[in-house]
């Protein structure tokens, strides 16, 4: 039993880690000597801001959404842990935590499709974007078990 | 006015010696404006002495990537002439009063290749010495969006759609308790600590660890 909460809360902060780290490194794209977006684009000779189109704003906006969800999930669970009635299911914070993964989803989606009007030709995609697609079905999964758990003992 | 905040302010400082007078020229710093509009550049100038009857007023256009000036405007012995052979000609209209000191012109009609620096050089004789000041132009075709309007936006609609629902759902168990609505009550509540108490007489649980905003 404790086995099994140790477990998923492990999961949890994995993708709780993920996304933070897929938010705040700015390494969505990486070139020859360039990385850049979604905060700043940096090249070998110094650092600029990104650029202020509609689209990175939005997934900027969707990915710190997703952490804010995931972390109010974290914080639910912690609660509903306490005060839960014995049989009871984690609705509240498995509801959090898909919409979590949901917000990281859209974000990737979003960037997958238009980060092609900013981003040159030659650019490929860098390790804070493949954390994002990692961390979406992590905290799908998180969120499911918390629907299915029910609360014992 | 500007001259009477730059005399208060240069009277602040103390007396100012005879040797240092100088001519002030104040533009802007900076201007954006859109593509097909007008705008007015705003050049003035102070002096110890009395504006006098030789003012002159000259503006200057350097190009962004260019190192040539070329002059575009110059008033002197109480008239105007403004550029007629340059980029700016028929765009460019004086709307100054050298009377007060002020030299701006207006530019309209704007195009996406009057980005540059503007540089206006005011002289008030004997009061010549002094150095000219510029204003740089930006021209976008539309207005830019600032970093972080949308980011913020999107990020306080979601939130605050969180915090509607968190208070409508408040509201509406508080309203059954006192029986405003008769919604059947087996129904009304998610939360399966309120499973078991289906009774005639509902009492709404205490309000524990759910996140209030």
């Amino acid at each position: 039993m404790l086995l099994l909460l140790l477990g998923i809360i492990f999961l949890h902060l994995a993708a709780l880690v993920l996304l933070f780290v897929s938010t705040i490194v700015s390494v969505w794209t990486t070139g020859e000597s360039t990385t850049s977006d979604l905060w700043i684009n940096c090249t070998t000779s110094g650092c600029s801001p990104a650029s202020t189109g509609e689209w990175i704003q939005s997934v900027q906006a969707v990915m710190i959404l997703s952490i804010i969800f995931s972390c109010l999930s974290l914080f639910l669970f912690f609660c509903q842990l306490f005060t839960l009635q014995k049989g009871g299911r984690f609705f509240l914070t498995g509801t959090f935590q898909i919409l979590a993964s949901l917000f990281v989803m859209s974000g990737a989606i979003i960037y997958t499709v238009m980060s092609p009007e900013w981003v040159p030709e030659g650019n490929s995609f860098g390790y804070s974007y493949i954390l994002a697609w990692v961390a979406f079905p992590l905290a799908l999964i998180s969120g499911l078990i918390y629907v299915i758990l029910r609360k014992r003992e | 006015m500007l001259t009477f905040l730059a005399l208060t302010s240069v009277a602040l400082l103390g007396i100012v010696p005879e040797q240092s007078q100088a001519i002030a020229i104040y533009t802007g710093w900076e201007r954006h404006a859109l593509v097909g509009s007008d705008i007015r550049l705003s050049c003035s100038f102070f002096s110890w002495r009395w504006t006098s009857e030789d003012v002159t007023f000259s503006w200057t256009y350097r190009p962004d990537g260019s190192r040539d000036s070329i002059s575009i405007f110059h008033y002197t012995g109480g008239a105007a002439y403004v550029d007629n052979k340059g980029p700016f000609r028929d765009r460019l209209e004086f709307v100054g009063n050298p009377g007060r000191r002020d030299g701006s012109i207006l530019l309209k009609n704007l195009e996406l290749n009057d980005n540059g620096t503007f540089t206006c050089d005011a002289k008030n004789p004997p009061d010549i010495v002094g150095r000219p000041s510029s204003v740089r132009l930006l021209v976008f075709e539309k207005v830019p969006i600032q970093a972080g309007v949308i980011t913020g936006a999107i990020i306080g609609v979601v939130l605050g759609l969180l915090v509607l629902i968190v208070v409508i759902y408040y509201l509406m168990r508080f309203l059954v308790a006192r029986r405003v609505f008769s919604l059947s009550v087996s129904k009304h509540g998610k939360k399966k600590k309120e499973g078991s108490q289906q009774r005639q007489l509902w009492t709404p649980p205490p309000l524990t660890c759910y996140p209030l905003p």
